[in-house]
């Protein structure tokens, strides 16, 4: 297939730091030749194919499933291989690691410290562990029990909320909205009973009343997940739950056969002619 | 653990009650004297003799006392909330909470004595 032809020179800013060398991050520009429809992630293997090899990001799907490359792209943090170039700018663009991390190399965010967050509220099904583990039956969950925590799990665990989030840019104690969504999105899993559990986490030192609410951890996150909602809701929650208002919730049963579930009986569509 | 759960619900508690006293606390004082509510000697709500009618009754008297005693809570929770985010040492941060609430219950002593002083006092003078 014949190159496309460049339409655009956009210089790259880009934040490079290399811990083992440098004392601390500093910024090189790249003159990025730019068609029509290259994202940022694209002008990144750009400079590294045509002006310096030593670059270096982390990435994987290239179609914004894997939350590989988070970054800060014109002071906002977002996807790069969801982000065309011609979009954001016809001149130059910055380009730099997601803020609220350690850098591990020029644009390599450390995630560990989000991930051991999101371990500690425990991110998964808590349920009694004979009934979790029999291979007999199946939890039943309406559709509508579904769409209360389906969005939350669009959560691809970019970090870009972290980054976001004026909050933990000042306190690193605070778990941020990723995790705190997670933790939401189990809470309202009616196949789960944890809520007591993460409740402790929730609401102490690091937990949900950290939230100031500024709301930027909704505006930039790539998936359209609002992390956010989750907080106040979670804040909701654990007052209703301390002033004793909350009602109780009823996990999901377990169903044992065929035919027991309520949608089992009508789910079968007649068979039809397509006419034509 | 909890602990952030129980303030932050008093703390919103708190911001409801000072909402409902101070708006009372606004209809008093721009309504109280055209439509003489709780101001019965005069059209000035402010003046020495309303004030001294309020002050004499125990209501009033109570209701400063729970202003004060909301506001303080309200606010010093909230300076608490921001001084946290310079992200001290947790010893620090136990020290401030210390000095908080000191300050707090300090505050809230001296103006509940002042509430309660003026209310003796406006008794006297209406039984004088």
């Amino acid at each position: 297939m014949a190159e496309k032809k460049a339409t655009k020179t956009i210089t790259f800013h880009v934040t490079r730091y290399n811990p083992e060398v440098d004392a601390k991050p500093y910024i090189r520009a790249y003159a990025v030749e730019v068609n029509d429809g290259m994202t940022v992630l694209d002008g990144l293997h750009w400079i590294k194919e045509n002006l310096d090899a030593t670059l270096v990001w982390r990435y994987s799907c290239r179609m914004g499933i894997c939350g590989s490359c988070g970054m800060l792209i014109n002071g906002s943090p977002t996807l790069a291989c969801n982000t065309q170039i011609l979009h954001l700018s016809q001149k130059e663009i910055t380009v730099g690691p997601l803020p609220n991390f350690e850098i591990i190399r020029d644009l390599v965010p450390d995630l560990l410290s989000m991930f051991d967050k999101h371990a500690m509220v425990s991110p998964n099904i808590v349920r009694d562990e004979a009934e979790l583990n029999s291979t007999q039956g199946e939890f039943y969950q309406s559709p509508e029990e579904l769409e209360a925590y389906l969005q939350f799990t669009y959560c691809i665990k970019c970090g870009c909320c972290m980054g976001a989030c004026p909050t933990l840019a000042t306190d690193v104690r605070y778990l941020g909205p990723m995790p705190l969504t997670a933790l939401e999105r189990y809470n309202e899993d009616t196949r789960d009973e944890g809520f007591a559990l993460r409740a402790k986490i929730a609401g102490g030192k690091g937990g949900a009343f950290r939230c100031h609410y500024a709301g930027e951890c909704s505006r930039v996150c790539p998936k359209g997940v609002d992390p956010g909602k989750a907080i106040q809701l979670l804040k909701r929650k654990l007052v209703l739950d301390y002033l004793h208002l909350a009602g109780k919730k009823k996990p999901c049963k377990k169903l044992e056969g065929p035919g027991e579930g309520k949608l089992l009986p009508n789910m079968i569509a007649p068979a039809r002619t397509i006419p034509g | 653990m909890r602990n952030g759960t129980k303030y932050w619900t008093w703390h919103m508690a708190a911001g409801v009650v000072l909402l409902l006293l101070l708006g009372l606390h606004m209809v008093i004082m721009h309504m109280g004297g055209s439509v003489h509510l709780f101001a019965p000697r005069g059209a000035d709500a402010v003046s020495e003799a309303n004030s001294q009618w309020r002050d004499s009754k125990i209501c009033f008297a109570l209701s400063y006392i729970l202003l004060l005693g909301v506001g303080l809570y309200h606010g010093l929770y909230s300076l608490r909330t921001i001084l946290l985010e310079l992200t001290l040492k947790p010893a620090m941060e136990k020290a401030m909470t210390i000095l908080l609430v000191i300050v707090g219950v300090g505050l809230f002593g001296l103006g509940s004595w002042a509430a309660w002083a003026a209310h003796v006092v406006a008794l006297a003078g209406g039984k004088g």
